[in-house]
């Protein structure tokens, strides 16, 4: 069990000297606290499984240092830095029973066998695969043969961290619930730090305390579910998380103002100030958005379609050539396609190159 | 299940049949006609029932104890290239580069041997061992060793074993390569987070993942040097002798030499049915081993 620092750490795959743009992961300095349910979240691509390979020693680092507890494994190899992994598929020796497969991990390292025997019978119990340990493990289910990866990961008392990496891909949807749960409770009973990488932001978002969402090779936010939802940091966070996605036009903004296509919304804090030639943004969460009637103080704008999504409906409408997403309330209707826009000016947030300003 | 009853679908086979027939079961049965009558020349035929399968199968005629001297030769020669060859190909294979132009080159080198023809594999050795030319023999001769496959029985097999393994190893380890790039990175990941030696990934991952190509390359190799004829018979013509005589070379003197076309093709049948069996329980035990890593349903 560890805190893990990554200070100043950065790969990429084609040497140390290419031109940082080209960076699988670009430079980062964060914290992962003892005993954290961390979410990476992002799009295929971003860099996330590389930054798990590299706390993992899978990927040795072109650049910064990993510190476990304060003390640098760089140079450790993967055997050497009692870690647990979880892959995409699961990965599980052929020949042996489940039994064997959960032994495997203390076996190499020498543990007495007594010893041994308790803690597979204990991560057996933990994960519900008692019934099982004397089965050739590869007659099982796909879950089952997942649950087994993580029961070798967990079988180590000593063991610093769990990473995921897409551990619930293959798995059928209702076991998948399944599974999550599975994971809070051991993540409470264990007390382990866990580093889960996924691009399915209700997966990051239910199983995490914080999660860290990457965009092109970068940290881009690291916060709770509730900070990205309400606060994205950057553009990319606000469309990424939430579904639909924050709307994110153009605007220019002066002091308490924006407009857009000639309209004015309201902002709760002042934004003088902001850094000239950027590309001004302002972001809004269609659930802070509500279509109503048309009507003095709301913004004019033109409904396209409305999507029930059961739950809520949403309506996509324009204002000028910027598409919005609004919240339509239970039990409105309309007649026509006009409509009047009520912002939360609260929520209303602006973004200098993607990223958030912060008002005043 | 319903099936669709149609029978023009048999015209479509109808090719198939004809050439299937054409090629291999007429053939097999001339030889079942001669298998069970007698001649004396002439095209003159005299039935003789199982006569000829009765002296094969009984070791205590001429007939009989020369077929079973080959077939246990045959055995032996076969178990003891097995023992070589698929250890030897699992050690290259593990051995070959995993990615970059030395993949390319490995695989170019490795395939020459299989590429060369028979006979000629056969001449090169014959060559190759000789003690007054070649260059194998000389040199082994002129270090003091008494190396002569022509009049030594030992050096008769070691060269035609060494021969073999020359020829044959690549083909093993070729397809070991094969089994050995299906892993997933995953599985070596894993195993180095579980602290598994060197010797533990191997036990508990490269040989399960292999062990189906190496059934496909025993089955191979088992069937090739049991039907083996020319590179034997090219280099010690069966001798020194009857020390390299294998059952395929017995055939063809029984048949060829002494003209005992009824000997010939009751031999002929029962070697064939051999080859038929052991392919069949190969067959049955791959497929069995393939059905046990289908997943149950139901299970957790």
């Amino acid at each position: 069990m560890a805190r893990i620092d990554l200070v100043d750490l950065a790969h990429s795959y084609r040497g140390n000297f290419a031109a940082p743009e080209s960076f699988a992961l670009k430079p980062v300095t964060m914290t992962w606290r003892q005993g954290g349910a961390y979410a990476l979240l992002g799009p295929s691509g971003c860099g996330k499984t590389t930054l798990l390979n590299l706390i993992s020693g899978i990927v040795t680092p072109s650049r910064g240092k990993i510190l476990f507890d304060g003390v640098d494994i760089t140079p450790l190899s993967t055997q050497k830095r009692n870690l647990a992994q979880v892959f995409e598929f699961p990965v599980i020796y052929d020949t042996m029973t489940v039994g064997q497969n959960l032994a495997f991990p203390l076996k190499n390292r020498g543990v007495p066998k007594a010893e041994i025997d308790a803690r597979v019978a204990e991560i057996a119990r933990l994960l519900d695969l008692a019934p099982w340990l004397n089965r050739k493990a590869t007659r099982l289910t796909a879950d089952a043969k997942q649950k087994i990866s993580l029961g070798r990961g967990l079988v180590r008392s000593d063991v610093a961290a769990v990473l995921f990496d897409e551990p619930l891909t293959v798995i059928d949807p209702e076991l998948k619930w399944q599974l999550r749960s599975k994971l809070k409770a051991l993540h409470r009973d264990l007390d382990l730090t866990m580093i889960y990488v996924t691009h399915d932001q209700t997966e990051a978002l239910t199983f995490a305390d914080t999660v860290v969402v990457m965009h092109d090779g970068r940290v881009v936010q690291s916060g709770t579910p509730a900070e990205l939802f309400e606060k994205p940091a950057h553009t990319f966070v606000g469309y990424f998380i939430g579904s639909p996605g924050m709307n994110i036009v153009p605007a220019e903004v002066r002091g308490r103002e924006a407009r857009i296509d000639g309209h004015t919304i309201r902002l709760d804090r002042n934004y003088d100030g902001l850094p000239p030639g950027a590309r001004i943004e302002i972001g809004v969460r269609p659930e802070f958005v509500d279509v109503e009637a048309p009507g003095s103080g709301l913004l004019s704008a033109t409904i396209e379609r409305i999507d029930d999504l059961g739950r809520v409906r949403f309506a996509r409408v324009r204002i000028g050539d910027a598409k919005f997403a609004a919240r339509v309330p239970p039990g409105f209707s309309l007649d026509g396609n006009e409509a009047g826009l009520r912002f939360d000016s609260s929520r209303v947030h602006v973004y200098a190159d993607s990223l958030l300003v912060e008002g005043k | 299940m319903d099936k669709t009853v149609n029978h023009k679908a048999w015209f479509l086979v109808l090719p198939v049949f004809l050439i299937v027939a054409f090629s291999a079961v007429l053939p097999l049965m001339t030889v079942v006609n001669y298998s069970i009558q007698d001649t004396f020349g002439n095209n003159q035929f005299f039935w003789n029932g199982v006569g000829w399968f009765k002296e094969l199968l009984d070791p205590t005629t001429d007939l009989g104890e020369r077929f079973f001297a080959s077939l246990w030769r045959n055995l032996f020669f076969s178990a003891i290239i097995l023992a070589i060859e698929v250890p030897l190909g699992i050690v290259v294979a593990l051995s070959m580069p995993r990615e970059g132009w030395r993949v390319a080159a490995c695989l170019v080198i490795m395939a020459l041997p299989l590429l060369i023809p028979w006979n000629v594999v056969g001449t090169i050795w014959q060559i190759f061992g000789r003690p007054d030319i070649g260059l194998m023999g000389y040199t082994l001769n002129s270090i003091g060793l008494d190396y002569n496959y022509v009049s030594n029985e030992f050096d008769a097999w070691a060269t035609i074993i060494v021969m073999d393994v020359w020829h044959w190893t690549s083909l093993v380890a070729l397809l070991c390569y094969a089994g050995l790039k299906s892993i997933p990175d995953a599985y070596y990941q894993a195993a180095q987070i579980d602290g598994a030696s060197r010797w533990a990934v191997f036990t508990a991952i490269q040989l399960p993942k292999m062990n189906r190509v190496l059934l496909i390359a025993v089955l191979l190799r088992f069937m090739d040097s049991f039907m083996i004829y020319t590179e034997p018979f090219v280099v010690t013509g069966g001798g020194p002798g009857n020390s390299t005589t294998f059952i395929s070379i017995e055939l063809v003197k029984i048949a060829l030499g002494q003209f005992d076309l009824g000997k010939a093709a009751a031999l002929s049948l029962v070697y064939n049915l051999i080859i038929l069996i052991v392919c069949w329980v190969f067959y049955t035990v791959m497929t069995n081993a393939g059905a046990e890593r289908a997943p149950e349903k139901g299970v957790a």
